[in-house]
């Protein structure tokens, strides 16, 4: 196995294309995007993931994924 | 005197809500929320973006100011119910406010789209507020979806145009039990003071606060007309007549000969 090609795969993330390692989950995938856990919201194939659940939630080849938070809005 | 709104179980004594939206910074957003003491405050839910990173809007929310979620970005029913839901996942709550919206250029409400998701939310345990076009009908239909109160639209959003739709708000005051809450439009405190002379229970305002020149000031004064206003409603205004009554009596006066 080849160690310095770190196998990826494709995902749909707010509407967008994006590759991440294989074998992710939704905490990795919250953190290697800088974002703070308490702050969003997540939906996996438009099921709400709740908060509890991302550690053990794998991600798989062309998941779609939405991650929101609040902003102001009247 | 003690005038609370009641909705949902929830005692409500400020009945200015304010949006949240166009504020130059959430510091100044925080700063109008507590100068105008509100009590109840509408956030809307986005795809996260480089801001999500560092601020958080809910920290910049009084404590004593609960929030309602709006589903703004809604196009159809279905939409605005999963916003709903998911805003309920992130914590905040179960208070929506109903927006669903297809036209861009006055961002007038679908009022049938909205009905649809008063019915599903409704029974699911949301306390929903839909925003509407001022439609008796429909509002008889949103009472009977089991909603929490209606939000007629005063005139086009962000348009600072003031109650336009005076004639058909009065109506709904009239024949809907629920609460009416004017949203949309207010431009200046007069016609937040106008609404709740009417008799509205309460009104949202957003715009003409946050880009105000100074928010925190306009977010007072308009707190103070809805104060005045409702103050009004509540001790009962006289009807307008159409010729004089004197204010001061009517003897007495200097050129009129005494009688010996």
């Amino acid at each position: 196995m080849d160690n310095d090609r770190i196998k990826k795969m494709l995902i749909n993330i707010n509407g967008k294309s994006e590759e991440v390692k294989i074998e992710s989950n939704l905490t990795e995938l919250i953190l290697s995007k800088g974002l703070c856990a308490e702050k969003v919201v997540i939906e996996l194939n438009l099921r709400i993931v709740p908060r509890q659940e991302w550690k053990n939630t794998p991600l798989e080849e062309h998941d779609s994924i939405e991650i929101v938070s609040f902003v102001g809005g009247g | 005197m003690e005038d609370v709104l009641e909705i949902a179980g929830k005692k409500i004594n400020n009945r200015l809500f304010i949006g949240t939206g166009k504020f130059s910074s959430y510091q100044i957003m925080k700063k109008a929320l507590e100068e105008a003491k509100a009590e109840l405050a509408t956030v809307a839910l986005r795809r996260v973006d480089e801001s999500s990173k560092t601020e958080n809007i809910m920290d910049y929310i009084p404590q004593n100011c609960s929030v309602m979620i709006n589903t703004s970005g809604a196009r159809d029913a279905q939409e605005a119910v999963r916003i709903a839901r998911l805003a309920e996942a992130a914590g905040a709550g179960n208070w929506i406010k109903i927006e669903v919206i297809r036209d861009n250029k006055y961002l007038l409400p679908d009022n049938i789209e909205t009905l649809k998701v008063v019915e599903i939310l409704a029974k699911e345990g949301f306390i929903t507020f839909p925003y509407m076009s001022p439609d008796l009908s429909v509002a008889r239909r949103m009472v009977d979806a089991g909603a929490s109160a209606v939000m007629p639209l005063g005139s086009p959003i962000g348009s600072n145009r003031g109650v336009k739709t005076r004639e058909l708000i009065e109506i709904m005051v009239n024949e809907i039990k629920l609460p009416v809450i004017v949203d949309a439009g207010l431009g200046r405190p007069s016609e937040a003071c106008e609404c709740m002379e009417l008799g509205c229970a309460a009104v949202l305002v957003n715009t003409a606060i946050a880009v105000a020149q100074n928010p925190p000031e306009m977010a007072q004064a308009f707190a103070q007309a809805v104060y005045a206003g409702r103050l009004a409603y509540l001790s009962g205004i006289p009807a307008a007549g159409k010729f004089a009554s004197p204010s001061s009596p009517l003897t007495g006066f200097l050129r009129e000969a005494k009688k010996s």
